[in-house]
């Protein structure tokens, strides 16, 4: 006999769309109901079968795996912490405290991710919003270096282009779509407007549209835009009833990085002296906005966050992994609910495939390859019950929709700790 | 230099579905494996569809498939993956994130 879940959470993208109807028939997912092919992929490909820990390739019983990753993490002199997007909040906050405990580095996935938005964010602030509002009520959305259509699948009909809201009862017919790329994306083919602009040039032509708000004139081309085209998008932005600027990768991983972000910031937050402007950061993982928000409770920071001296000291480029590890500081990893092996550049990842690794996640990857300690824990949205921050920083609810019989992360995580302490 | 170019990385539906069947799988390994560039580059450059080319970066170097892509002249796609990573340099630049975007390479015909 089959069962059906209504509004389950998809925990896969930061788009955590909780209108899942998830269809269970022993202890496997048949359906799951309007999820993209991501959140399809997820819940269709994960067995919640239980599964024995590994302890250098050899199966064994879950106290010696937690025993021997606590002998690991003990042993080290600068451990690392790393992961957490996907993983549940209660989870991030027993890993912030094994950290504290260990006076290890505790650094999420958002390091190679948004962590420049954290940049920008920390230099100027922001004005935010929340997606049931800009469903409500943007009429300009602006999609900058994001690609929604092939990373954030339902952003358009839940919240953004074609959602239909209190005063957008039409969807996309209320909405004007601009697009800024410096290439023409499976977004950018949608879009009313699409401003090609050159590689490199996010910082420059962000920075005219600010100096074009403040009064300056501006005649020369600007990233490869004429002027006209330039000043077209500001008088959209200024007469618009309330716009939004989201923004992905694009800003993040080019030339400029966390400056490109503090100018998108200015930006939205300047537009307010002639309307309702935001700017949103469109975050990856289901929970990596999460983590920041977990980690930040408790040490004061978002990420890339050392413990070693005994008080939270926060460390971009120092404390963040891919530096860590390329510059070989880090003699243990504890990687939970991600995969560096898969992401990172290979000179980082090498230094994984060197050191002692405990890898705690529901799905094989590749970085199970390199973990001398496997723990397969439960998938948090689908056979565990969690709490999940979705890209506006909204928390929701991940339901489970079969009764578990793997451990969460935060179980292992509390027994790793007792572990630690003996 | 004519064949210098900047390398974008970034997710594709296919990289996401090889994902999902496991990050070391056939799927997820085709999905990535493979470099987008725009036809009067490849024009340019000499290079068919399906040719193999060399990518070398300060970082390493690999050889992939080229597909024609929508992109500018001078640009690079290679979705997110084992093949982007051997190219991604580790200088973050006080950030902690890599060059994912805007990365220089050199491509050559094999």
């Amino acid at each position: 006999m089959s069962a059906v879940f209504e509004n389950v959470t998809c925990k896969f993208c930061g788009c955590l769309c909780d209108d899942i109807a998830v269809e269970v028939e022993d202890r496997r997912i048949l359906k799951a109901k309007r999820a993209c092919p991501n959140g399809l992929g997820m819940f269709l490909n994960y067995d919640p079968t239980l599964q024995s820990p590994l302890v250098e390739g050899k199966e064994v019983e879950w106290d010696e795996a937690v025993s021997a990753a606590a002998d690991i993490l003990s042993r080290a002199d600068s451990p690392l912490i790393y992961g957490l997007s996907s993983t549940s909040s209660e989870a991030q906050r027993k890993a912030v405290e094994l950290a504290d405990r260990l006076g290890a580095i505790i650094d999420s996935t958002s390091s190679v991710c948004h962590f420049p938005t954290t940049l920008g964010f920390q230099m100027v602030g922001g004005a935010a919003c929340t997606l049931g509002e800009v469903k409500a009520r943007a009429d300009l959305l602006i999609f900058w270096g994001c690609n929604p259509m092939e990373a954030h699948m339902r952003h358009f009909t839940r919240y953004s282009a074609n959602a239909k809201g209190f005063l957008t009862p039409n969807g996309r017919r209320d909405r004007t779509v601009v697009v800024v790329d410096v290439r023409p994306t499976k977004t950018a083919k949608t879009a009313d407007r699409f401003l090609q602009i050159e590689p490199g040039t996010d910082y420059e032509v962000l920075t005219s549209l600010r100096a074009l708000i403040k009064g300056k004139d501006i005649n020369e081309p600007v990233g490869g835009l004429p002027s006209e085209q330039i000043k077209e998008l500001v008088q959209m932005m200024k007469t618009c009833r309330y716009g939004v600027a989201f923004f992905g990768m694009g800003l993040t991983m080019t030339a400029g990085r966390g400056y490109n972000v503090a100018e998108i910031f200015a930006l939205g937050a300047e537009l307010n002296q002639y309307t309702r402007f935001f700017a949103m950061p469109m975050r990856g993982h289901g929970n990596v906005a999460g983590a920041d928000q977990v980690i930040t409770w408790l040490s004061g920071y978002p990420a890339a966050v050392s413990f070693a001296r005994g008080y939270p000291q926060f460390g971009p480029g120092e404390f963040t992994s891919v530096d860590v590890l390329a510059r070989r500081e880090t003699d243990a990893a504890l990687i939970i609910a991600s995969d560096p092996m898969a992401h990172f550049p290979r000179k980082a990842a090498e230094h994984l495939e060197r050191i002692p690794a405990i890898l705690m996640a529901p799905v094989t990857n590749c970085s199970s390859q390199v973990a001398n300690v496997i723990l397969p824990t439960a998938c948090y949205g689908i056979d565990a019950p969690g709490t999940a921050y979705r890209m506006d920083n909204v928390p929701i609810r991940l339901r489970s929709v079969m009764q578990k019989v793997r451990p969460t992360d935060e179980e292992m995580l509390m027994r790793i700790m007792e572990a630690v302490k003996q | 230099m004519g064949n210098l170019f900047s390398l974008i990385t970034g997710r594709t539906i296919g990289q996401a579905d090889g994902l999902h069947k496991g990050a070391g799988s056939e799927a997820h390994l085709k999905a990535t494996a493979l470099v987008q560039i725009c036809q009067e580059d490849m024009n340019r450059l000499g290079i068919k569809e399906g040719d193999i080319v060399r990518i070398r970066s300060n970082a390493g170097q690999v050889e992939a498939p080229a597909l024609k892509g929508d992109l500018p002249t001078g640009i690079l796609f290679i979705p997110m993956g084992p093949t982007a990573n051997e190219l991604v340099e580790t200088d973050t630049l006080g950030t902690g994130m890599p060059p994912f975007k805007g990365l220089r390479v050199e491509v050559e015909r094999i």
